[in-house]
Parts: C-alpha cells; sequence; structure tokens
C-alpha cells in the first residue's frame, strides 16, 4: 500500500511536465488533463485513506523509501515519504479542494488563451504541495516548500503583462525567501546538532521520543524560531505578511487554492509536524503564539478597511491562519485545533473566493465592492453558496467555523496565567471583528442598492449566474462549511484521529466551554450589529470616504509596505548603487594601482597595447629564464 | 603499455583546434562543424575517462608518466582524481554547447565593414582552450601544470580582445576599444598572478627538490620532507594568489565583468564556467594538498574574502544594468560559495564546492546563453531596452526563468543541492559565517527576479514586437542543459560518488576530521 504514496506526487507531476512542454497542440485538451490528473491524485488519496482507516491507531504511518538523494560523508539525504494521520489529512484536503479547483477553473479561465499553462502551474502546484506534506525529511521538505512558492510565484504573475502583477509575484517569492532563510538554517541545526534531519530520528513517535529530546533547551529554541520564521513567510504572519495582498493579482482560483487553502497553511503544518522540538521549547512557544495574536488581530483590521473583496478576504485568511498559528503554539492543548480549523477553513475560505470569483466573473472583473451592491437576485448560487461560507466563517453556530474556532479560543484561555487571558482575549476581540468585517463584505456585495459602474471600455455590467463548472465546487465546499465542524467534533473523531501523531493536553481553563461559547456568539452578534448599522441601514458611499486614522492606516496594510518601501528598498537602492561606484572606482582603481606601483605594470600596459604578444614572450621567458637560473644555483649549492 | 587515454582527451582538442585553424577561408561552414565534431569527440573520451574510472580504486588513475626535462625533473605526469574527472566531463560537456552557440558569432560583417572575423581562428582558440584546461585538470606535475594554466592565457585573450557582441550601443569603434581594455585586463590580472605563482613553483622545487605533487605530498605525510612554516606560508600565498585572481575572489574580482561584458556570450560562458573552474580546482588541489598548514593557518582570512565575494558580488549584480556584467557579478558571488565550501574544511563542503563548480557550470552556461540568444535578437546588453519578451518568446523567456531559477539555487533544481552542501558544511565548523552566507540565497532571487521582470514582463516594448522564439539550434543547446540540471537536481548521487573519494583523501591530507553532532545519533 505503501508503495502508492509516491503516484499522489507522481499524478500532477506528470500533468505539469506534459502540459509545459507539450506546447500547442495540447490547447484543446490541456484543462481536461490537468484536471483528471488531479482528480486521480485525489481517488489515490482517498485508497489509502480507506486503507489507514481500516488500521489501528498505532499502526497508521506509511513510509517510502525511494532513493538516496544526497548522499555525502556524514551527510544523508533520501527520497523518502511519511504518510501518517496528519500527512494524510492534507493529501485529502490539497487533492479534494485542488481537484475543485481545477475543474472551476476550466470555467473561469476559458477565455484566457494560455488556459492550458495555468493548469500546468496548477498541476505543478499540487505536486510542490504534496511533496511538502510527504516529505519525511525536513530537506525534503524544503523541495515542496520552495516547489510551492516557485508556483504561487508563477500564479501570482499570471497575467504578466501588467506590471502589478509581475511585480506582486517577485514581493512574494522575495518575502518567502527570507522565510526559507529560516528553514536553511534550522535544517543546518538540526544537521549539527543531531546529526541528520529525518523525522523518523529527530522527532520520534509519542511512545519513543527522539533526539529532540535529549538537546539543550538553548539549541531546540534556535531551532523552532527559525522554523517559525519559515512559517510565517509561508504563511504570511508578522512580520512577513506583507506579500499576501498583493498576491491577489493573480487568478481568483489561485487565490482560493494557494493563498487561502493550502499553501499559506504550511507554516502551520511545519509547526505542527515539528511538536517535537516545539514543545522542548516553552520559549519559542510564547514566540509562536504571539506572533498568532499579532497576525489574527492584523489581519482583521487590515480585513475592515479594504474595498477590494479579493484584499478584504487576504486579511480575512492572514487572520485566520494566525489563529491556526496561535493554537500551534499552545502546544498539545492546541495542535489538533489548529489542524481542525485548517481544514474547515480550507472549505469556507475556498468557497468564499470562489464565491468571490464567481461575482468578478458576472461583473467585468471588478474587484471593487463599493461597485457592487444588490447582487442576490443576480447570483443566487453564488449568493447561498457565499452565505453559508460567511457564516460559517463568522463562527455561527452549529456550522464548521463555530467548531474549531471556539475550541482555539478555549485552549487559548487554557494556557493559563495571564498568558491565557491575553491571547484568549486577543482571540475573542478577533472573533468579533470577524463578524464585523464579513458581514461587510456580505452587505456591500450582495445587499443594498446597484452601485454597478461601467468598466475601462464602457460596458456595463450584466451580472449572471456562473457556468455550472463553476457553480458545482461552490457548492460542494458550501456544503463542507457547513457540515465539515460538526462531523469532526461530535464524538470527538478528528481528535481521536490526529492525536497519535501531534499528542493532545486538555489545559486547565478559567472559564468553561459553555461560558466561550456563550461570550464568542455575543461578540459575534455585536459584529454583526455594528456591520450593519454602517453598511446595511445607510447607502454605501461609491467613493469611499477619507475615514478614520485607523481606517487609514488598515487600507495601507497598517504601514508595512511603506516602512519596507523606505527602509529595504530605497535603502537597499543606495546601498546598491554606491556598491557599483566603489567597485568601479575603488576597488578596480586600488588594485590596478598596486599592481601598477609594485610591479611597474602601467608601463607595462602600454607596452602590451601596442604589441602584447611580444611582452608575453618575453615575460614568459622571463619567468622560464628565472627558472633556470634558480634551478642552476640550487645544484651549485 | 596501454592507451594514453589522458592524453588522447586533451590531445583531440589541440590537434581539432590546428585542423580547424588550417580549413581555407572560403570554407567556414565546414571549419564550424569540424570543430562541433572534435568538441563532441572529445565529449566521448570524456565519457570513455568517466567510465574507466573506479571512485573506489587508487587516488589517481589512468596515470600516464613521461621524462621531460630530465635536468629540472620535470616530468610529463598525469592522472585523474574524482575531482578532476568531474570537471573534465563538465568540460567536455559544455564545449559542444559554446560551439553551437556562437555559431554565428564569428561570421564575417556585411559588407561595408572592413573587420576581418576569422571564423576558423575563433572555433580553433575554443578547442585550444579547451584542451588546455583539460590538461591542467590532468597535470599531476606542479610544473606541467604551470605551463598549461598560464599557456591558456593567450587563447583566452585573443578570444576576448578579437571577437566581441556584433552589435553595441556605442558604436563599433567605442566597442573595439572597451573590447581590448578588458582583454588586456583579463591578461594583465592573470599575467601577474601567473608570475607570482611562477615563484612560488620555483620555491617548491627549492625546497622539494621534484614537481610530482604525489611525490612532494607523500614526502610531507611521512616526515620525509620538512618545510619551515614560514616558507610553507609563502609558497601557500604565491599559489593561492594566483588562483584567487582566476576564480576569481574579492577584491581581486574586478576583471571578469569586464571580461564577460566585452566578450561575446559563448566566450563568457567559456571564461565563467571552464576556465575559471581550474582556480577553484587547484586551490582544492595544489594549496591544500601541498601546504596543509599553511592551508589551515590562512582559512580565516580566505573565509572572510570569501564571504565578502558572496554578499558584494550579489549586491553588485543588483545594481548592474547589463545583463552579461549582471551575470559575471552572480557569478563572484558563486566563486565566493565554491571557495567557503573549500576552506570550510568539512566533507560537506568540499563534496558541495566539488559539485557547486559542476553546477554552476551547467546554470551560468544556461542563463547565459539563452541571455546572449536574447541580446543577438535586439542588439542590446542594457535591461533597459527589453520589456515583456514572454508575450512574444515565450519558450525563450521560459528557458531564461528556468536558467534564473537555477542561478537562484531553486530546490529541485542541481544547484541547490550543492549550495546547500556548501552552506551546512561550513555553518558546522564556523555557524556565524554559514548563517551570514545565507543572506546569499536572498539577494541571489532579488538579482534574477528582477532581471526576469524587468526584461520579460510588463507591457511588449516596441522594439521587441517582432522578436522570434528559440530557433532550433537555440532549443538545442538549451534544452539539454535544462534537462541536466533537473536531472542533477533529483539525482546528484552519479557525481558525490565520484567525488567523495577524491575529498575524504583532500581532507585526510589537511588533517580535518568533521565537527560530530552534538546528540549521537546512535542513541
Amino acid at each position: 500500500m505503501e508503495n502508492l504514496i509516491a503516484l499522489l506526487i507522481a499524478a500532477p507531476l506528470l500533468g505539469a511536465a506534459v502540459l509545459l512542454v507539450g506546447g500547442r497542440r495540447l490547447d484543446a485538451v490541456g484543462h481536461w488533463i490537468g484536471t483528471v490528473l488531479a482528480a486521480a491524485s485525489f481517488a489515490v488519496g482517498v485508497v489509502l485513506f480507506t486503507d489507514l482507516l481500516g488500521r489501528s491507531a498505532q499502526d497508521r504511518t506509511l513510509t517510502q523509501h525511494l532513493y538516496s538523494w544526497i548522499p555525502v560523508e556524514g551527510f544523508q539525504a533520501d527520497v523518502a515519504f511519511r504518510l501518517d494521520q496528519l500527512s494524510m489529512t492534507f493529501v485529502l484536503l490539497i487533492t479534494g479542494v485542488g481537484s475543485l479547483i481545477h475543474l472551476y477553473s476550466i470555467g473561469y479561465m476559458e477565455h484566457d488563451e494560455r488556459r492550458r499553462r495555468f493548469f500546468g502551474y496548477l498541476n505543478l502546484f499540487l505536486a510542490a504541495m504534496l511533496l511538502l506534506v510527504l516529505a519525511d525529511n525536513y530537506l525534503l521538505l524544503y523541495v515542496g516548500w520552495e516547489g510551492v512558492g516557485l508556483a504561487s510565484y508563477l500564479l501570482i504573475g499570471f497575467w504578466q503583462h501588467k506590471p502589478s502583477a509581475a511585480t506582486a509575484a517577485k514581493k512574494a517569492f522575495l518575502v518567502n525567501r527570507v522565510g526559507d532563510m529560516g528553514l536553511s538554517i534550522a535544517i543546518m541545526l538540526m544537521f549539527t546538532t543531531f546529526g541528520t534531519f529525518a523525522f523518523g530520528p529527530v522527532l520520534g513517535s509519542q511512545e519513543h521520543p527522539g533526539l529532540a529530546g535529549d538537546a539543550t533547551g538553548g539549541k531546540l529554541t534556535a531551532i523552532a524560531l527559525m522554523l517559525l520564521l519559515a512559517a510565517c513567510g509561508k504563511s504570511a504572519q508578522v512580520p512577513l505578511q506583507s506579500w499576501l495582498g498583493d498576491a491577489m493579482e493573480g487568478p481568483t482560483p489561485v487565490s482560493a487554492l494557494i493563498h487561502a487553502a493550502t499553501m499559506v497553511t504550511a507554516g502551520v503544518y511545519l509547526i505542527v509536524r515539528s511538536a517535537a522540538i516545539f514543545n522542548g521549547s516553552p520559549d519559542a512557544q510564547l514566540v509562536v503564539t504571539v506572533v498568532g495574536a499579532v497576525t489574527l488581530l492584523f489581519g482583521a483590521i487590515v480585513g475592515c478597511a479594504k474595498d477590494d473583496i479579493k484584499k478584504a478576504l487576504a486579511g480575512s485568511t492572514m487572520s485566520q491562519i494566525g489563529y491556526m498559528v496561535l493554537a500551534a503554539g499552545l502546544g498539545p492543548i492546541g495542535y489538533v485545533f489548529a489542524i481542525m480549523h485548517l481544514v474547515t477553513h480550507g472549505f469556507f475560505k475556498a468557497g468564499l473566493f470562489l464565491g468571490a470569483g464567481s461575482v468578478m466573473h458576472g461583473m467585468n472583473d471588478e474587484v471593487d465592492m463599493r461597485k457592487y451592491g444588490g447582487l442576490r437576485k443576480y447570483m443566487p448560487v453564488t449568493f447561498a453558496t457565499f452565505s453559508l461560507g460567511y457564516l460559517a466563517i463568522i463562527g455561527f453556530p452549529g456550522l464548521s467555523g463555530f467548531f474549531s474556532k471556539d475550541k482555539i479560543i478555549e485552549a487559548a484561555f487554557a494556557k493559563g496565567g495571564t498568558e491565557g487571558w491575553i491571547l484568549g482575549g486577543a482571540a475573542l476581540l478577533g472573533a468579533a471583528v470577524t463578524a464585523f468585517y464579513m458581514t461587510r463584505v456580505m452587505l456591500m456585495t450582495f445587499f443594498g442598492e446597484k452601485r454597478w459602474q461601467p468598466d475601462e471600455h464602457g460596458h456595463e455590467p450584466h451580472p449572471h449566474e456562473s457556468p455550472r463548472s463553476m457553480t458545482i465546487p461552490m457548492i460542494v465546499l458550501a456544503f463542507g462549511s457547513v457540515f465539515a465542524g460538526g462531523l469532526f467534533s461530535i464524538g470527538d473523531r478528528f481528535l481521536n484521529w490526529l492525536e497519535p501523531v501531534t499528542g493532545h493536553a486538555e489545559g486547565d481553563s478559567p472559564l468553561s466551554p459553555m461560558a466561550v461559547t456563550l461570550i464568542t456568539t455575543a461578540l459575534l452578534v455585536v459584529g454583526v450589529a455594528l456591520a450593519y448599522a454602517q453598511y446595511g441601514r445607510r447607502p454605501v458611499p461609491v467613493v469611499a470616504p477619507r475615514g478614520s486614522l485607523l481606517t487609514r492606516a488598515a487600507r495601507r496594510d497598517l504601514y508595512q509596505d511603506d516602512f519596507n518601501h523606505v527602509v529595504l528598498v530605497r535603502g537597499g537602492e543606495h546601498l546598491t548603487r554606491s556598491l557599483v561606484y566603489v567597485d568601479h572606482t575603488l576597488v578596480d582603481g586600488v588594485v590596478n594601482g598596486t599592481a601598477a606601483s609594485v610591479g611597474g605594470l602601467s608601463g607595462r600596459l602600454r607596452r602590451l597595447q601596442n604589441g602584447f604578444a611580444r611582452s608575453y614572450a618575453v615575460s614568459m621567458f622571463g619567468g622560464a629564464a628565472l627558472l633556470v637560473a634558480a634551478t642552476l644555483l640550487m645544484r651549485a649549492v | 603499455m596501454s592507451f594514453p587515454l589522458l592524453t588522447a582527451t586533451a590531445a583531440l582538442p589541440a590537434v581539432g583546434a590546428i585542423a580547424t585553424a588550417a580549413v581555407p577561408a572560403a570554407r567556414r561552414n565546414a571549419a564550424k562543424a569540424l570543430a562541433l565534431l572534435v568538441s563532441l569527440a572529445t565529449l566521448a573520451l570524456a565519457i570513455v575517462v568517466l567510465v574507466r574510472f573506479d571512485p573506489g580504486g587508487d587516488r589517481y588513475q589512468l596515470t600516464e608518466s613521461h621524462a621531460w626535462i630530465k635536468e629540472f625533473g620535470v616530468r610529463y605526469e598525469l592522472g585523474v582524481d574524482g575531482i578532476g574527472v568531474a570537471l573534465i566531463a563538465l568540460t567536455a560537456l559544455l564545449i559542444p554547447f559554446i560551439v553551437l552557440a556562437g555559431w554565428h558569432d564569428a561570421d564575417p560583417l556585411e559588407t561595408g565593414s572592413r573587420r576581418w572575423r576569422p571564423t576558423q581562428g575563433f572555433f580553433a582558440l575554443i578547442l585550444a582552450v579547451e584542451a588546455m584546461v583539460i590538461l591542467s585538470f590532468e597535470a599531476t606535475d606542479v610544473f606541467l601544470f604551470y605551463v598549461f594554466f598560464e599557456a591558456m592565457l593567450i587563447p583566452m585573450y585573443f578570444l576576448i580582445g578579437g571577437f566581441g557582441d556584433r552589435a553595441h550601443e556605442h558604436g563599433e569603434a567605442a566597442a573595439s576599444t572597451q573590447r581590448s581594455y578588458a582583454a588586456v585586463k583579463f591578461l594583465l590580472y592573470n599575467l601577474v598572478g601567473g608570475l607570482i605563482m611562477l615563484a612560488a613553483v620555483i620555491g617548491l622545487y627549492v625546497v622539494a627538490g621534484n614537481f610530482s605533487l604525489q611525490e612532494i605530498v607523500q614526502a610531507r605525510a611521512n616526515g620525509s620532507l620538512h618545510m619551515a612554516t614560514s616558507t610553507e606560508r609563502w609558497l601557500f600565498l604565491g599559489f593561492f594568489f594566483a588562483f584567487a585572481v582566476k576564480a576569481p575572489l574579492w577584491p581581486l574580482h574586478t576583471w571578469l565583468p569586464n571580461a564577460m561584458g566585452e566578450a561575446t556570450t559563448p566566450v563568457a560562458v567559456l571564461i565563467t564556467a571552464v576556465v575559471d573552474k581550474v582556480g577553484t580546482f587547484a586551490m582544492l588541489r595544489y594549496c591544500l594538498q601541498l601546504f596543509p598548514e599553511a592551508s589551515k593557518w590562512a582559512t580565516p582570512a580566505i573565509l572572510v574574502l570569501a564571504l565578502i565575494s558572496i554578499i558584494y558580488g550579489a549586491l553588485l549584480a543588483v545594481g548592474q544594468r547589463d545583463i552579461k556584467r549582471l551575470v559575471a557579478y552572480a557569478s563572484i558571488s558563486h566563486f565566493g560559495f565554491i571557495i567557503l565550501g573549500i576552506f570550510a574544511m568539512t566533507s560537506q563542503g568540499q563534496s558541495g564546492a566539488t559539485l557547486y563548480m559542476v553546477n554552476h557550470g551547467i546554470s551560468t552556461a544556461a542563463l547565459m546563453l539563452v541571455a546572449g540568444f536574447l541580446i543577438s535578437r535586439r542588439g542590446s546588453r542594457l535591461i533597459a531596452d527589453y520589456g515583456g519578451v514572454q508575450k512574444v518568446a515565450p519558450v525563450l523567456a521560459g528557458t531564461f526563468l528556468i536558467g534564473g531559477l537555477a542561478t537562484l539555487s531553486l530546490p529541485g533544481l542541481a544547484p541547490f543541492v550543492s549550495e546547500f552542501l556548501v552552506l551546512v558544511g561550513t555553518f558546522a565548523r564556523y555557524p556565524v559565517i554559514g548563517i551570514i552566507a545565507t543572506f546569499g540565497i536572498v539577494l541571489a532571487a532579488l538579482y534574477t527576479l528582477v532581471l526576469y521582470q524587468r526584461t520579460m514582463t510588463g507591457p511588449v516594448k516596441a522594439e521587441v514586437e517582432a522578436m522570434p522564439d528559440l530557433r532550433a539550434r537555440e532549443l538545442l543547446v538549451v534544452a539539454p542543459l535544462i534537462v541536466l540540471l533537473i536531472f542533477l537536481g533529483v539525482y546528484p548521487k552519479p557525481v558525490t560518488d565520484i567525488v567523495n573519494p577524491a575529498v575524504k583523501q583532500t581532507l585526510s591530507d589537511v588533517q580535518k576530521k568533521d565537527p560530530q553532532p552534538e546528540v549521537e545519533a546512535a542513541k
């Protein structure tokens, strides 16, 4: 059975190769090739899943060793895969949501002449993402890690003729590279500390702790913090969050798959996978929780101010991943819930993005919500599925987000002490703000009067429901948004499934679960009511008002980009420009000057320019004569 | 006596060079075809060397030894270890692509131009360089090595000075001046390095009484040859200086951007992918083996210079406006990594450095040759003159991107493996240096992606609108290189298996052991 693991990756990889190398001949069928191979990977995933379910909980880790990848004295990296409950969960999410989004893209990208290439990139993404979650060592994980970064780069910049898209793609790759530095250094630290970076020996299992248990706290903290840096890059957490908003330049299916449901959650996977390392370093865990809490508020605030529907959703994604990172930082209290929220979020956020794409599809690709309004009558299916996603994300009782987010808030309080109160408070506040900004999105898009504007070519929008290939994925994801949370939580199914890998501990919460639920629900009502008061009862102006200081800051992503621009971009430009000058005048000049003064080379330079061959012969002859003389001298002595 | 395989591998391109030069002026195409044929036959011989070489066997294999200048004990001694085999294979592999890429670079200019472009000479010189580079990888006699190390400057000088890009933004006269400046600068830097090395070679003979690498290394190991500390250090510096010019190491690097900028792109590839490797190869073979104590003594200073090369080269690449100079500075950064790996004195560092030489050769060839195809279409080396190329020439843009991704060491492509090995090997002994060097990977992404963005994306510039996509000959050059980059990224074992034993022996020559992990794996 374990021999099937490689097939999961091979199917989409084959698709990418065929579609990207195949050329125009495949234009007519390319999208189907891509979709079928994604679905094939999902099918293999289901087969493996049923196999795992048939085994006892302790016996659900399959490994497949393909070959020795980099064998060097003292250093061993293999191409080997590990399928356990954690990676299985991801495989189903990635291939399941991935297949739906392939299907959706057939309609969404219908009029794009480079559709075949788009599907090639999507398949490449699937292969890299599956490699990331299936790798059995950190170096192979790194290949998937940068592989998804490459796919993300290619897809954000898919419409390369737009300078904004090309810039956004480059920015995403560069910010992620800063994070990748963290992953590099973490692997190097593991190598010098443990002599290996394979999961088995380093992390061990619940019964047999690995080498991570024997290392000193300082080393573990260093490794953990470097892993966190990597996670911050990939998962758009503060301080490496700035790329995600710009990444919305990519086609909307990309935003749904890569920048909402799967790739951006890779950081959470990394932390949960490395639980054995983080558990050994309470200091690092504290930093993780702080990063999560700060980001969940940061993203939520930004989400409140954006008029671009995709950027509002991107802020929301950042915020929701903040919840997951917060949960992962709580250690065994939170690991399971981090992943559970990751999966439910995968459903509802992918659904919301596909809904946003459907709206844009019907509105001449307009993204400004101030130019929407009243769309519920024109796009009933989109409205219905989007609404279910909306209710799920704000945590409406009974829907997916309710179960998974509540658990995280509970877990944050369960951390105990002042920390528990602060983290829990931040999570609660975030829930209220989430309700506010999502209600705002709902109201501005589907309710109120029409504020439609003709596009730059003067075409009036004629909103219409999207084709079946687009609505079916939205409906399926809406089902997930509604039922997944309940399905996972009743009987603690998800907890029991994942616990053998991640471990689980009950915390000691000062608040009862009931109290947390009540407070969360109350705050949810407050958030919805505030949004309704501002955007439901009053007409929405087509031109954004100036807004308060906070609104203006939030529109500019809390000035983080401006900071980057002034300090890094401008500073960097000055540095490189002065270095170019220095290299040309100083370094070159000094070296030439030294040479000239030492050997009288300036004279030789002139002579060489005139008749270099003669001079060269002379110097060679001189050298040879010197050699002969020295040798004879030695003989004589 | 068995067949002198190593001599044949070098003699073939040497004879081929003479034959190519002798083709009558009117038969230009015959000369090209002959050069290509010879380079392919040399590749075939190099593959035979690769197959005949037994990684588990003696240190030097396929050896040949003949007396040459008896009075001075100079012998014609050849032999290869795993590192030499890998680099001979790289050289023989790249030359056919260089020949094919430069197919039209030495064609006579249109009527009206008075400049004479000796097509035959261009290809003959390339083959001559190949012969000398291969011989310097094969020589195990220090004097013999020196002769080839120096002699390759002559054909290189003519290649840089005699053949430039066909179009130049400042006109033919300015181009000619810049070209001869670049050629003379190349020659002077390397000549000075070579002369200092010559002094050290003589000094070594004075001390050791012969030129045989193996004999000297053995005599040093068993104590029969003692060198005073200061003598060893001076000799080491003499050798190292020459190699640091060739490699090139900061601050001796400034000849490279000039040379690579002014030469035709195939020649630029010849410089950075092939000829410069002799410098890093020689550090590994001569500096470390002949002068182990001095090598260790100089290590801290060299590591710092290598680190400066990495960061400085990358920052300067970011600041370039000329595509070819950008790649040149990127190469300076990469040579910093190679030298870092050599002097970190760990198995991972040195295996990584050797692998890096091979991978850098392939990746730079891919990037630079595609850049050359691009430049030949528009007649400008300036980045600002391009924009939106991916729209009109998607295959060209795609291959350029893959070359760029290899240059920034994307995992999955060959350079990642070597770069990570160098980093981890450095980190194991010098964590701070390892971490600072890691910043190089961010900067590499910056200069590569900025280059790609400015040339390939955005609105299509009027001047590139009619740009044709890659032609069959060009695709034939690029596609195999890309396949190799992917193959060696996914499965580098064939190369590491050959290289590892040689690295192990080099490390035992300098008496260095790898640092052990803190937590024993044998728990």
